[in-house]
């Protein structure tokens, strides 16, 4: 076992895992923050995707040892400080851009990261960066419109609803 | 216009606020205190004798509390088939037991022979490396035809490989072969509906809790209807009394058909938390999904279409050979039969249909009901032999559908294949979609494809579908052994507010936010103060879940229903408080009013003098304002939809890129458009999925060679346009309270041969003689279709 410590949405967290723990069992399990989704076991669906030190990271391909002491995000810290949903938020609840909301967590930090890097990212550039994310109830039609919403794009004239 | 929150407003989600700050409560987010862990071992051969199985050095694992095995629930029932269907001899269909675990034999890859309970899942794995399986391996019986011709069976026990031979409908027999034989003309295309592993987003997971106390069980698992999980339980495999039995599924992510079934896990987590004395946790990694969620469609197909010179149609006939893996699951038997069959008219006029479907045992997992559940397989068929047809006539193909469409002034329509579809208006939607896609800007877009070298394609599709499933007595003369009604209770609280339980079960189709709009609207109250229960079988009345498009049109109905007795008696409450004649009361907008005066009560006045009775006419009227209804449709529903893709295709490699689609539906009255929308993109998706990128492979001795998203091919967003959708102005079902017609499956069973027929216009349109490929169009299949051609 192996003494980990990192910050956590703004907190100071620590605890004891095995070297093969992987971060998002650290999460799940110790902190239980069960926010972040455990969707394969091939880090392809992207359900757990936190960040890590500001970047976009599958908590799955982690060992939590391998993420002491780095600053962690994730979906349970993302809404505003008065507890309203943050723009990113707002906009998928706005654009349905979430059904079972079993992978809408990892959407959400994902959207996160793109809009960091690239405020007002096109249609194409949407659907390439969620390659990593897999949802299998919106079709994503939904997913994309909000994010383009989320970033201050009108999205009146994509087709319908 | 709808009233503001109210039926046919696009209200947004409340539950979308849990599921956006990771507040969702899943299966697998529950830990009960004391759990442990449960670990499946599966077997890794696709056949094979269970010579025996050491469990000693698991046992003396650190941690380990228990190990199961088939031998321990030798003694208890297997998990039933649901659905009875007679063979054309009139012999019942054979129903091999079905184990918690494998016993004596394992008959497909992932199959679960034991099972370790320990006390952290790394301790109940690592001991589940210690048991030691004697298997000796036979060889794998994986194709269907193979497995008929041959003489090595998958349950010795029936000495045959074949569990029905179906004929649907067999009086009809005669008449379509004799029409297909004079006919001018026939088309005729083999097909295979490719097999599909559903993939919810959530694995399965199942917690289950002994109380010694009450001798009762809690089981928490991941599923689509709870009272159907736990009448299987209860009344065929464990013989727990209903009444110490309680099923919860929470927030369950995604189900598509794979959750509606009991699965053996189901089970041994009761078991196992009753022999340890502790809850046992049990949660699925995606390759145990992949190897033992039941899988979809997995149809091979010859379809003929007999029509005149003209185009009109004279018979469709069908000869299927339909997979139902390894054991029946719960709907496995209805899917390929009830639930495809008897759509085999379409949407048209056609006098003539026959359907043989045989269903076959092989050695892979179970397959059941996914999205659609033989409605795509049906449509596919007919859809694609019309294409084809229209091809060799040198028809249009919208032209040729339209000639055979039933018209508006047709309905109710008693279809050749059994049904009667109680209203449509097919050439409206065909109007509407041709108005979406514009068949001279298609001619542009095609000439400016061709210009940078690519193939443009225009694929169309009409479907027509059966869902909200089912009137009971109709289910039941057709070898249904369970009731199909759905059930609410609306309670209205002393301080105004409502819980409504409810029998489905909501996994993404928003019930939270659509059946407060509808008992809002017609209390005349704010949404907002109605919340729903689901899901708890110790809080809900018997419902029969959600799957087949039937949240709305059954379980929604339920409420109306229930909504409805509410509003009787409070007016009979209101009446003695206004001390006026019932009769003479008007409810609207929240208010009971005597009519021609000033004087009237409100809905939450009435409803705390219900709980506070009095000055109440006891002795006519109970306390109380809680009403119970149980809802039993007179039909199907019956929603329609014609379809548009285009694509493009890339000659020098075959790659298929989906450049438009476009879904026009008729799903009767909408209550949440923007849902609605939601259900037709994702519908819509997963059948490009299975046009283009999925497929479920297994080799010649039963490996599943596509167990993990690294090998089956998901949709994924940049596989994919935005959708354009239309679903305004429907015709209303005519036999349910609120006019409207399942939404949540035509997507799926629209778009495949929509995206094959555009497919095939695009390479005919490129001069390559290719008239069909098989799904997934994958761009190898395309560029050697277009290369032996």
């Amino acid at each position: 076992m192996a003494s980990v410590t990192m910050t956590v949405n703004g907190k100071s967290v620590s605890g004891n895992v095995e070297g093969r723990t992987l971060l998002s069992d650290f999460l799940r399990n110790d902190l239980q923050l069960t926010g972040t989704h455990i969707g394969c076991d091939t880090s392809q669906c992207g359900a757990c995707v936190v960040h890590v030190d500001g970047e976009a990271v599958k908590s799955c391909t982690m060992f939590a040892v391998e993420a002491d002491g780095t600053d962690v995000a994730t979906i349970e810290g993302q809404a505003n400080a008065d507890g309203s949903l943050n723009v990113i938020q707002q906009a998928f609840q706005d654009h349905h851009g979430l059904q079972c909301g079993f992978c809408t967590p990892g959407m959400v930090m994902s959207a996160a990261a793109l809009l960091k890097d690239n405020p007002t990212p096109t249609e194409g550039e949407i659907r390439e960066y969620l390659e990593g994310n897999i949802c299998r109830c919106t079709g994503y039609h939904n997913i994309v419109k909000a994010i383009m919403a989320a970033s201050g794009q009108d999205v009146s004239a994509v087709a319908a609803e | 216009m709808p009233k503001d929150g109210g039926i046919g407003a696009s209200t947004t989600r409340r539950e979308d606020v849990r599921f956006l700050t990771g507040k969702g409560k899943y299966t697998a987010d529950i830990n009960a205190f004391g759990q442990v862990s449960a670990i499946f071992v599966r077997s890794t051969v696709a056949n094979g004798v269970i010579k025996s199985i050491d469990t000693s050095a698991a046992e003396s694992m650190p941690g380990v509390l228990a190990v199961f095995t088939g031998e321990d629930f030798a003694d208890v029932g297997g998990n039933p088939a649901g659905w009875l269907i007679n063979s054309r001899d009139g012999e019942p269909m054979k129903e091999p037991k079905r184990p918690v675990l494998a016993h004596g034999k394992v008959r497909h890859v992932g199959d679960a022979y034991a099972a370790v309970i320990a006390e952290t899942e790394q301790q109940a794995r690592d001991a589940a490396e210690e048991i030691i399986a004697d298997i000796e391996e036979l060889p794998a019986i994986v194709d269907m035809a193979a497995a008929l011709a041959g003489d090595s069976y998958v349950h010795d026990e029936i000495e045959t490989n074949q569990c029905f031979d179906w004929g649907w409908i067999e009086d009809n027999r005669a008449a379509t072969d004799e029409a297909i034989k004079n006919a001018p003309h026939v088309t005729t295309l083999e097909l295979i509906n490719n097999r599909l592993v559903p993939n919810a987003m959530e694995p399965r997971a199942s917690i289950g809790t002994y109380d010694a106390a009450g001798d009762s069980y809690l089981l928490q698992t991941t599923s689509q209807n709870p009272h159907l999980t736990r009448l299987l339980i209860s009344a065929f495999v464990m013989g727990i009394p209903e009444n110490k039995l309680t099923v919860i599924a929470p927030d369950v992510g995604g189900g598509f058909g794979s959750k509606i079934y009991h699965y053996g896990e189901e089970a041994l987590v009761l078991a196992a938390a009753k022999k340890v004395g502790r809850p046992v946790k049990w949660v699925a990694d995606r390759s145990e999904s992949f190897l033992s969620d039941a899988h979809g469609r997995d149809h091979v197909t010859k379809i003929e279409l007999a029509c005149e010179k003209d185009g009109t149609f004279i018979a469709f006939r069908t000869e299927t050979l339909a997979n139902v893996g390894a054991y029946l699951s719960n709907f496995s038997t209805a899917t390929p039969t009830f639930l495809h069959g008897t759509l085999m008219a379409g949407n048209y006029t056609v006098p003539n249909v026959y359907v043989n479907l045989k269903a076959v045992f092989t050695n892979t997992a179970p397959v059941d009901a996914y999205r659609g559940a033989g409605r795509p397989e049906a449509t596919y068929s007919i859809e694609r032999v019309i294409d084809m047809a229209a091809r060799e006539l040198g028809m249009d193909p919208i032209e040729i559908r339209r000639k055979n469409f039933i018209k508006p002034d047709q309905f109710p329509f008693a279809s050749a294949a059994g049904l009667e579809y109680d209203s449509g208006n097919y050439d409206a939607l065909m109007d509407k979609m041709e108005a979406m896609v514009d068949r001279k800007a298609f001619e542009e877009r095609r000439k400016a494809s061709e210009a940078k070298g690519m193939l443009r394609g225009l694929g169309i599709n009409a479907y027509v579908e059966a869902c909200g499933i089912a009137p009971s007595n109709l289910v039941g003369v057709l070898g249904s052994r369970v009731g199909l009604y759905d059930a609410a209770t609306v309670r209205v609280n002393a301080t105004g507010n409502l819980s409504v339980m409810v029998g489905a079960h909501s996994h993404g189709q928003g019930h939270e936010t659509v059946f407060p709009q509808i008992v809002g609207d017609m209390l005349g109250i704010d949404p907002a103060s109605v919340d729903i229960v689901h899901g708890d079988t110790s809080k809900i009345p018997f419902g029969m879940g959600t799957y087949g498009s039937r949240s709305l049109a059954v379980c929604g109905s339920a409420v109306v229903r229930a909504t409805e007795k509410i509003i009787a008696k409070a007016k009979k409450i209101a009446a003695h408080m206004l001390e006026a004649s019932a009769d003479d009361l008007d409810f609207t907008d929240g208010q009971f009013a005597v009519k021609g005066t000033d004087k009237s009560v409100s809905f939450g006045e009435v409803a705390l003098k219900a709980y506070i009775p009095h000055n109440y006419p006891l002795e006519d009227i109970e306390p109380g304002l809680e009403e119970t209804a149980f809802y039993d449709p007179a039909n199907f529903t019956y929603p329609s939809g014609a379809y548009a893709c285009e694509v493009e295709v890339d000659p020098e490699t075959g790659k298929v890129t989906v450049e438009r689609f476009t879904a026009c539906d008729d799903f009767g009255n909408v209550m949440n458009p923007m849902i609605v929308s939601g259900q037709v993109h994702g519908g819509v998706v997963q059948g490009i999925g299975q046009a283009l990128l999925e497929n479920t492979t297994y080799d010649e001795n039963g490996q599943l060679l596509s167990a993990s998203y690294m090998d089956y091919v998901m949709p994924r967003a940049d596989d994919l346009p935005f959708i354009a959708v239309d679903h305004a102005d429907g015709t209303p079902c005519t036999h349910n309270p609120l006019g409207a017609k399942g939404c949540g499956e035509g997507g799926a069973i629209g778009s495949p041969p929509t995206v094959v027929n555009a497919v095939i216009d695009a390479l005919q349109s490129g001069g390559k003689n290719v008239t069909h490929i098989d799904m997934p169009l994958t761009p190898a299949r395309v560029w050697a279709a277009m290369n032996n051609a």
